[in-house]
């Protein structure tokens, strides 16, 4: 599928945004740093990196970008990783903070612990997902997906634990497919944001 | 090789915001509740250092355990240059960066830590490019300016962001034969110069520290190409912390935007006093040690 002048925006208030705009100029689709309401326009889907989902907060509320990343993420292609899954989450525990409810998931913050903690692992898709290769995973003071809703889909599990959900259009990960180097991830999203976008 | 990219991937989340010097826990939450992307434990921020004197040593573990339990971002913390037991304490309480750090007194005047052997990451400063490169020789994940910490003068920082900046694209213009000798005279591996001639950066990322006062200090090396900012004494030293705080996590993540820095700039009260870098004598300045 061509994904040639697909908009896919990144937020880009903080956190790891440039692997991202490789990884989306290496598929032909167009990268755009969303900072203002402004952005948002015209996007196919959005893309919700890691960082920190504290200071994120903050800006998405400084430059009034809370309400309208909201209705956003719960009517279009949204992909949240690692601190965008916080955000994107229904619930966050430990500790508890706002989010934005697009996906039915309840996650629990730096819940494999601190960076001593992080790994990387070999994963294993399910049958929802594109192929059966397993994929490299990059883990860092991950968070933990503790419920997923029935309307859900299990994409990734490691030992039997979610960590790739998706539900329509939303999509969480709580890894770094952008730190990896297969494209598979990406690819995915672009093609979900130009059937649904 | 793994190991190197989740030291690194961690610094990549922490890209775009500001890291804050704390001593106690009080302040690590305001940093928190301001927006920090990561704290930095230490016994006194550069400025008190600078004025009381005396050796200044890692922070004492219950301190730094005390900051991990009060908040939930990344705590880094302080070790002497050289002192690998200090940063081996470190790692056994589970911070999550160590800093080795020329703003404590240095306890090997002739080598650094080899930061290889640790699981923790390690950032360590640098004037330029040939010491970046041998932190970097050395296991360094993150690099950051020295700058001239505990002075609330950018000019410093300024100094180092610029030059490393045009030395790294000095050297994407130079053959083959001409990167062996620039090797030699960076006092760098070869290795790790080639890499920066054929992608103008740093193979980690690049951080400015030792300076940042206001929320314009912080946009001006956000503008120059610095990946983050680090703010030791200007926040806790100025009048209103915690208004600072907010308007320099601010003014990072909008740093090309002047109209948002010229309301963030606002109503901060007196920033820290400062110091004029020609005044401080060559022992006063915090940058040269550990080259």
């Amino acid at each position: 599928m061509s994904s040639q002048n697909l908009r896919i925006g990144i937020l880009a208030l903080q956190g790891a945004v440039q692997p991202h705009v490789e990884k989306l100029r290496a598929l032909s689709a167009e990268p755009v740093e969303v900072r203002q309401p402004k952005d948002l326009d015209g996007l196919s889907g959005i893309i919700l990196p890691g960082g920190e989902s504290t200071t994120m907060i903050q800006l998405l509320k400084l430059n009034h970008l809370w309400d309208p990343l909201a209705r956003f993420t719960r009517e279009r292609p949204a992909w949240g990783l690692c601190a965008g899954t916080i955000l994107l989450a229904k619930e966050v525990v430990h500790p508890a903070q706002e989010s934005f409810g697009a996906i039915d998931i309840s996650v629990s913050r730096n819940a494999f612990g601190r960076q001593l903690d992080s790994f990387i692992e070999i994963v294993s898709p399910t049958d929802h997902w594109v192929d059966q290769n397993r994929q490299e995973a990059v883990f860092i003071r991950a968070p933990r997906i503790t419920q997923v809703g029935s309307g859900c889909d299990i994409l990734f599990q490691m030992k039997s634990e979610p960590i790739m959900v998706r539900q329509g259009h939303a999509l969480a990960t709580t890894f770094h497919p952008e730190l990896s180097t297969s494209d598979i991830f990406h690819r995915y999203f672009v093609d979900l944001s130009e059937q649904h976008g | 090789m793994n190991e190197m990219r989740l030291k690194t991937g961690l610094a990549e989340m922490l890209k775009g915001g500001v890291i804050m010097d704390v001593v106690n826990r009080e302040q690590a939450v305001i940093a928190e509740k301001a927006g920090a992307v990561a704290v930095m434990a230490l016994e006194r921020v550069p400025a008190d250092i600078r004025k009381e004197g005396g050796v200044a040593r890692m922070a004492p573990p219950e301190k730094i355990t005390e900051i991990m339990e009060a908040v939930s971002i990344p705590v880094m913390a302080k070790a002497r240059i050289g002192h690998f037991v200090e940063a081996r304490i470190l790692e056994s309480l589970g911070v999550d960066y160590v800093d080795e750090s020329e703003v404590l007194t240095p306890a090997d005047e002739q080598y650094h830590i080899d930061k290889f052997q640790f699981k923790v990451p390690f950032v360590c400063g640098a004037r330029n490019l040939g010491e970046a490169l041998r932190r970097i020789a050395e296991g360094a994940a993150m690099i950051r300016t020295k700058g001239e910490a505990g002075s609330g003068n950018i000019v410093e920082a300024v100094r180092h962001l610029r030059k490393m900046l045009s030395q790294m694209r000095r050297l994407t213009t130079l053959g083959p034969e001409e990167l062996v000798t620039e090797s030699k005279e960076l006092g760098a591996p070869l290795s790790l110069v080639q890499i920066v001639a054929k992608t103008g950066k740093l193979p980690v990322p690049n951080f400015a520290a030792g300076g940042v006062a206001t929320p314009a200090d912080a946009a001006l090396v956000m503008s120059l190409g610095a990946e983050a900012v680090f703010v030791g004494s200007g926040i806790f030293k100025s009048e209103s912390p915690e208004k600072l705080a907010h308007a320099i996590v601010e003014a990072t993540a909008n740093f090309h935007d002047a109209a948002i820095l010229a309301r963030c700039s606002k109503g901060l009260g007196m920033p820290m006093k400062g110091l004029d870098i020609h005044q401080l004598r060559a022992e006063e300045r915090l940058q040269e040690r550990g080259v």
